[in-house]
């Protein structure tokens, strides 16, 4: 529902609605979702089953009677649904609660004009280190992300979470913001008077070579390694949480409960390449290096050198808009390694210092303008 | 010859003379009219003895049992809310993935500021020859202990695996070259702060064994003599005894001086040398410790209130004493104050944006409430102690130091949540909302504290009778 809407209608977010039309009618909560259309209200579907197990069954509610069967097909819009606000109020439990980027240079944009003319950000300052830098003898493991191809899907996310066993927590635990994704995509809205931009970045541990989580460690349970990833230590770690408050990505993860848990048929559909952690350590994104070590066996074993392309973490595998490129930013031909000289690159929070894994190519966003006289977009301007 | 004679009569009538001056001041002592007597003037040097020690030997009365049973039950909460943290977890608190630290951290610095009053009265005033500190150092010394004992509780509790807490000591292993990390302000924190335990206890208690010597003499019980005997280290009160005690205590006072600038700097690098907006600053260290002293002072002074009356030491610690405490807590407070200001001025000034949110956040952000609450209570409700009025009328003065109290504890929420709570990435941001658990931990600090003091006033001398003695001519000198 849009905010425009929500406020015509004098509904609030979580308040459960009744939709109802010609006998049909269902009670859900509002979620306020800008940029959506202020006359339509938008009803996700498959949830309200009744056969699905403990973890589905009863869930939300259906919207599947709302679905008519019209000319041979299904038509998934109805009309004339009217909108009753009731006075129950549910908390929705949501990942994300703040919406606006508050005007933080977080994710580059550039015009179609900038884009051309090849200027788009300013050259980073060259900054001065205290300490020695990592020396990478072989590999040095790195990431760009390409905000132009993103769509946004949330695939990435969701392979994460079955590659590295990552536990589940459920609603309640969502709303006291302690979900467990190693990987997210952030997501800001930019909302003028003539419309909403929506703005998306996926987010994951960015492995920097100056770590702030590194140093504050009291017991060294995240190290660095030679292959530029930040690991973490589960074994050794005490669940001081100081790593979390010092990382300005705030991409690590705290197990608050125990996680695991002795059920030999869930457990089946755990990575037997990852562990599991225990209560009270800290976890994030590790680039998957299981899979990196896979890779590298798999050369040792043939007698060559890994193929530039050959290693690939789970949301790279998945992404279906090929975002995310990873690979060896000490070999000058990856393809990783191009893409960070390319114009586009940036660094988030550089001012920072971090010397990021994990870097962005910037977007180009086009409303609509003209490069060199060609009408571009179908717009007439 | 004659006039020799003559002259020798004169000294002599001189010598009578200055004799029979010096009998009559002494008969009847005059006051300097500079010196205002440090305890109450009438009290011999067995009045002391005989009330200090008499307080240990007679049963505890009834004020005392009401006291310790609210204190104990207060303790009781906190167990139940410690041992619920351990079983199942840290989820049990209010924390989520953006805010780390919260009332746990918060505690624990509240805690290690409230001890810096102990010290600074015990090291710093000896250093300064200040005499008027005997009444007070005894009990301000134990309150250190105590607060110190809270604080220590709260950064093994608040880790995730609080069992394998000692893996932050640097001690030999059979782990292979498993170290910790001597760049983790954390571990500095634990160095700063068992070193401040310790010299806090040996302080204590070597100023102590005078005191307990005279109660092992006068224990008339067996159990009450053995224990005296055992604690008192067979201190028999000859001048080699007395001469070697005054050195000790010296180095000490020379040892102990350096911590309290040390510790509660130590505590703020937890903070300063981190990138969090808000944390990040230079100006933590001073800014702590004045306000350790600050926050000391405060709670010294809203202790000792309520025990010279149920205790019946008016005479031992006077209005006086209590004056100039709340002098302490105006400078200090108005250093605060001062930091405050400073703080502000430096986040406009640096016109980093993060630093500007972090401000403008904390004054009218969700948490804005504890900032004000923090803001009047540590810079404003002290300089109220420029007026003779509050320092000297006992209801405000206790009225005014408790809060201070709860300013000081909101100071160090406000610096810890609402700079982690909105940092960099305005996708991450959270609210914090305190648990039960959080509550009752918070709760059986003071439970501890309490309960701890309680038994520290039936079992040793409440004021320090041997260095009391000394300065009980202080005025008729």
């Amino acid at each position: 529902m849009s905010p425009n809407a929500a406020s015509k209608a004098g509904v609030a977010e979580g308040q459960v609605v009744r939709l109802s039309k010609a006998g049909v009618s269902i009670e859900i909560p509002v979620l306020i979702q800008p940029g959506q259309s202020d006359d339509c209200v938008a009803v996700a579907l498959g949830y309200g089953r009744t056969k699905a197990g403990r973890v589905a069954s009863g869930v939300g509610a259906n919207a599947y009677p709302f679905v008519e069967f019209v000319d041979g097909t299904f038509r998934y819009e109805a009309e004339d649904v009217s909108i009753e606000p009731t006075s129950t109020f549910v908390e929705l439990a949501k990942t994300q609660v703040h919406q606006s980027a508050e005007g933080r240079p977080l994710i580059m944009e550039y015009s179609l004009a900038e884009f051309v003319s090849g200027h788009l950000h300013e050259e980073s300052e060259k900054q001065v280190d205290l300490w020695k830098p990592h020396d990478f003898p072989e590999h040095k493991w790195g990431m760009v992300v390409d905000l132009n191809a993103c769509v946004g899907c949330n695939a990435c996310v969701l392979s994460c979470q079955a590659e590295n066993n990552i536990p589940v927590v459920g609603k309640d635990e969502v709303r006291r913001r302690r979900e467990m994704h190693w990987m997210r995509i952030d997501r800001y809205y930019d909302e003028k008077p003539d419309g909403v931009t929506t703005r998306f970045q996926p987010m994951t541990c960015a492995q920097c070579d100056n770590a702030s989580c590194e140093t504050v460690c009291p017991v060294l349970a995240t190290v660095h390694s030679s292959e530029g990833l930040n690991m973490q230590v589960y074994n050794r770690c005490v669940g001081t949480r100081y790593c979390a408050n010092n990382c300005p990505f705030k991409v690590r993860r705290f197990n608050w409960f125990l996680y695991p848990h002795e059920d030999a048929v869930a457990n089946l559909a755990l990575n037997p390449d990852v562990t599991v952690r225990t209560r009270g350590v800290m976890e994030k994104c590790t680039f998957c290096v299981q899979r990196i070590e896979e890779g590298k066996i798999h050369a040792r074993n043939e007698g060559r050198p890994i193929k530039d392309g050959e290693i690939k973490t789970a949301c790279q595998q998945s992404c279906p808009a090929n975002a995310i490129t990873f690979g060896d930013l000490k070999d000058p031909e990856s393809s990783v390694s191009k893409l960070r000289h390319t114009k586009r690159n940036y660094v988030l929070l550089e001012e920072l210092n971090l010397r990021q894994g994990l870097t962005y190519l910037g977007k180009v966003r086009n409303d609509g303008e003209t490069v060199g006289g060609e009408p571009k977009n179908g717009s007439s301007l | 010859m004659a006039a020799v004679f003559r002259d020798i009569e004169t000294v002599r009538e001189e010598e009578i003379r200055l004799q029979s001056e010096i009998d009559r001041i002494t008969a009847h002592p005059v006051y300097s009219p500079l010196r205002e007597p440090l305890i109450d003037e009438s009290k011999a040097c067995s009045d002391v003895t005989n009330d200090i020690s008499g307080l240990l030997e007679r049963p505890a009365s009834k004020g005392w049992w009401i006291l310790f049973g609210l204190s104990f039950s207060l303790l009781i909460a906190g167990i139940v809310a410690a041992i619920n943290t351990v079983y199942f977890g840290i989820g049990t608190w209010g924390l989520n993935k953006t805010v780390g630290w919260a009332f746990g951290i918060t505690n624990f610095v509240f805690w290690i500021g409230i001890g810096h009053a102990g010290t600074f009265i015990s090291a710093i005033l000896y250093l300064f020859g200040q005499k008027w500190r005997t009444s007070i150092n005894r009990s301000a010394e134990a309150m250190t202990l105590i607060a110190v004992m809270c604080a220590g509780i709260f950064p093994i509790l608040h880790m995730g695996r609080p069992w394998l807490f000692y893996w932050i000591m640097p001690y030999p292993n059979t782990r292979g070259s498993l170290w910790v990390n001597f760049r983790s302000p954390l571990l500095w924190d634990f160095f700063a702060i068992s070193t401040y335990f310790t010299i806090s206890l040996v302080f204590w208690y070597l100023g102590l064994v005078p005191d307990l010597a005279t109660a092992r003499d006068r224990a008339t019980n067996k159990a009450r003599k053995i224990f005296y005997t055992v604690l008192s280290l067979g201190w028999n009160g000859s001048n080699r005894t007395w001469s070697r005690y005054e050195t000790v205590y010296g180095v000490l006072a020379a040892l102990a001086t350096p911590l309290v600038l040390s510790v509660h700097s130590i505590v703020s690098f937890d903070f300063a040398t981190s990138l969090v907006p808000g944390w990040h600053s230079t100006i933590f260290p001073p800014y702590f410790v004045a306000g350790a002293v600050f926050s000391g002072f405060a709670m010294v002074t809203t202790l000792l209130i309520p025990v010279r009356k149920v205790m019946h030491l008016e005479g031992y610690i006077t209005v006086q004493h209590l004056d100039n405490m709340c002098k302490i807590t105006l400078l200090t407070g108005s250093i605060v104050g001062l930091s405050y200001l400073t703080e502000l001025f430096i986040g406009f000034y640096s016109g980093n944006p993060n630093e500007i949110f972090v401000i403008l956040n904390r004054m009218g952000g969700p948490y804005a409430w504890a900032y004000w609450i923090m803001f009047s209570c540590n810079a404003f409700i002290p300089q109220l102690f420029w007026f003779k009025a509050f320092r000297t009328r006992i209801p405000l003065i206790l009225s005014l130091c408790i809060l201070v109290n709860v300013g000081m504890w909101f100071e160090r929420f406000v610096i810890i949540v609402t700079s982690l709570h909105r940092d960099y990435l305005p996708s991450s941001w959270a609210i914090f909302i305190p648990t039960l658990t959080d509550v009752g931990l918070l709760v059986g600090s003071f439970g501890l504290f309490f309960t701890a003091f309680l038994i520290f006033l039936r079992l040793f001398p409440v004021i320090s009778m041997n260095e009391v003695k000394g300065v009980l001519h202080y005025a008729r000198d």
